[in-house]
């Protein structure tokens, strides 16, 4: 308690320097060099592809590769945007809570490159053979379902969605976790055999899908507060030898 | 016998062993110059693209030729990397020289053939064919080889012989990709004997009309064009003339996608890759894929009364 108060005036003290990125309603607006790497990293891969697309450097292959990239980074920043709330869990660090929604955002973005780059590019937009694909290839059903769960929650990942939807905003926005599961079954099923990657893509969400279980979040606090305690404890000792020195 | 006229097999190598002798003395300069600088050789330049021996620029359908470096550049061989790009840099250093390849099992005849001496024995021909890989890419390749019948000719196949069994190279130590536990290397394939015995398949030696890269399979690999790019086995050893149908790296890693025959059939649909579509390298749009990659012709009556979806 005391040092969530302690932490919050002097948040207080900071957001007064910085009030006028603060008060500005979207999170989109870097509060901070940490914000900001964000942006930048998160628009990386796409300005990559988009420089060795120019450069002929896609491989001879240049529509898969494009697939594969924008596949991959935006099950990355999927994850990335799943593991703020662990991290705030377990190490206190509640300024990454203000980064789910951007990199969530900018996970639909990549996912919704991904989509657009199979059905108008691979396919041409040749719906007789997308339905076949749709239908025939399990992997592109898991895909494809993912990509239309975290629809709404782009959809509604503004403060205005969040305060007209109240309690059942938090709620829908608990699809991430059935799309990103949806995510690395697309992927285990359409590698080759191999399907150690996709494995460790999905132990990690496996890893912060369970960490979000009620019991291993209570037993989590329960130790925090217990070490937190401790830290006291021993500050208070120490304190008290430097006063009777 | 063997319809190679001799005048064609000496010049063919002459020719070859000369411009080796020059292009290894480029090299060796070029290579010496960048060590005095200090600095890293870089992939050799191709310079001038390569022709074809016979001046063809498509296949029998009319379809263009892909390019020398699509061809050399885009490589499925997971000895190296399973990355299609990074193959080509780490098989550069790859040792092809000295290699023999052995052909026994039930032969009469089994012999042990210097790499050399199988082409001075059985010729070289040119083939133009589409290799249509399982991942639904496909190119149009030059090869330089002879047809595996010629070999099989020579070793005598016994009458109990019905499955021919290659092996490709096992060398960890020069193959990255072959210390991953994952595949049972070293990559085996196998052919019925009257598949083998179709004049279409073919030990392949080069492409372009010049010897094998190594990242194509160098210095000896099959090439069966009707069937998916997997059959093809690269830098091959050993081959086996065996009763039973041997199991293939493929169909160990996963029997339910990867079956005995493989055959290109755009009917029997694949988990993953739309079989019914392909995109030809170097083009946008996909294009349809033919049956038995557009060789039913030559080939389909090897399958007559065979249920193709049951032995994909």
């Amino acid at each position: 308690m005391m040092t969530d108060n302690r932490r919050k005036t002097k948040d207080q003290g900071t957001s007064a320097a910085n009030r006028a990125f603060v008060r500005r309603p979207s999170s989109f607006v870097p509060k901070n060099w940490l914000q900001i790497a964000i942006h930048v990293g998160a628009l990386l891969p796409l300005i990559v592809l988009i420089w060795d697309f120019s450069q002929h450097n896609l491989t001879v292959n240049p529509i898969q590769e494009a697939t594969f990239r924008t596949g991959k980074t935006a099950l990355t920043l999927l994850i990335l945007s799943l593991a703020c709330t662990p991290i705030n869990m377990l190490l206190g660090w509640k300024r990454v809570i203000a980064w789910r929604r951007p990199l969530g955002l900018y996970a639909f973005m990549y996912a919704a490159l991904h989509l657009l780059i199979f059905v108008a590019v691979d396919y041409g937009l040749d719906w007789g053979l997308i339905s076949e694909a749709v239908l025939e290839k399990r992997y592109v059903v898991a895909g494809f379902t993912a990509f239309l769960l975290l629809l709404p929650l782009a959809m509604t990942s503004t403060k205005g969605s969040m305060r007209r939807l109240g309690k059942r905003w938090k709620v829908l926005h608990r699809l991430v976790y059935v799309a990103a599961v949806l995510a690395i079954i697309h992927f285990v099923w359409l590698v080759k055999a191999d399907i150690r990657e996709p494995l460790m893509y999905g132990a990690v969400v496996a890893l912060l899908l369970v960490l979000r279980l009620p019991p291993v979040r209570r037993t989590i606090s329960a130790i925090r507060s217990r070490l937190s305690l401790t830290t006291k404890n021993t500050k208070r000792t120490k304190a008290v030898r430097n006063l009777s020195d | 016998m063997i319809k190679i006229p001799s005048s064609e097999i000496t010049p063919e190598q002459l020719y070859r062993s000369r411009r080796q002798f020059i292009t290894g003395m480029g090299a060796l300069t070029v290579a010496a110059a960048l060590a005095a600088c200090g600095t890293q050789p870089a992939p050799a330049a191709t310079g001038p693209a390569p022709k074809t021996l016979s001046g063809k620029t498509t296949d029998e359908l009319g379809d263009a030729l892909n390019s020398f470096d699509q061809i050399t550049t885009y490589n499925n061989y997971y000895e190296f990397s399973t990355d299609k790009e990074g193959v080509a840099p780490l098989a550069q250093g790859f040792k092809t020289a000295p290699w023999t390849l052995t052909v026994g099992g039930m032969v009469s005849k089994p012999k042990t053939y210097a790499v050399e001496d199988l082409v001075k024995q059985f010729g070289e021909e040119e083939r133009i064919y589409r290799l249509r890989c399982v991942e639904a890419w496909s190119m149009v390749i030059p090869w330089l080889g002879f047809p595996i019948k010629k070999l099989l000719a020579d070793v005598e196949p016994t009458a109990q012989a019905r499955f021919v069994r290659f092996e490709g190279v096992y060398k960890p130590e020069e193959l990255p990709g072959q210390n991953d536990g994952y595949y049972q290397w070293p990559y085996v394939e196998g052919l019925r004997l009257d598949e083998a015995m179709n004049d279409l398949a073919l030990i392949g030696t080069g492409l372009y009309g010049k010897s094998l890269p190594p990242q194509n399979g160098a210095p000896l690999r099959i090439v069966v064009p009707w069937k998916y790019g997997f059959k093809s086995i690269k830098a091959i050893t050993k081959i086996d003339l065996v009763d039973q149908q041997p199991t293939s790296l493929w169909m160990a890693a996963a029997p339910n996608e990867y079956g005995f025959y493989a055959n290109v059939n755009p009917n029997v649909p694949h988990p993953r890759w739309s079989q019914d579509t392909e995109r030809r390298i170097g083009e946008i749009s996909r294009r349809k894929t033919l049956p038995f990659n557009g060789y039913a012709d030559q080939v389909a009556v090897l399958y007559k009364g065979m249920d193709l979806k049951a032995n994909y």
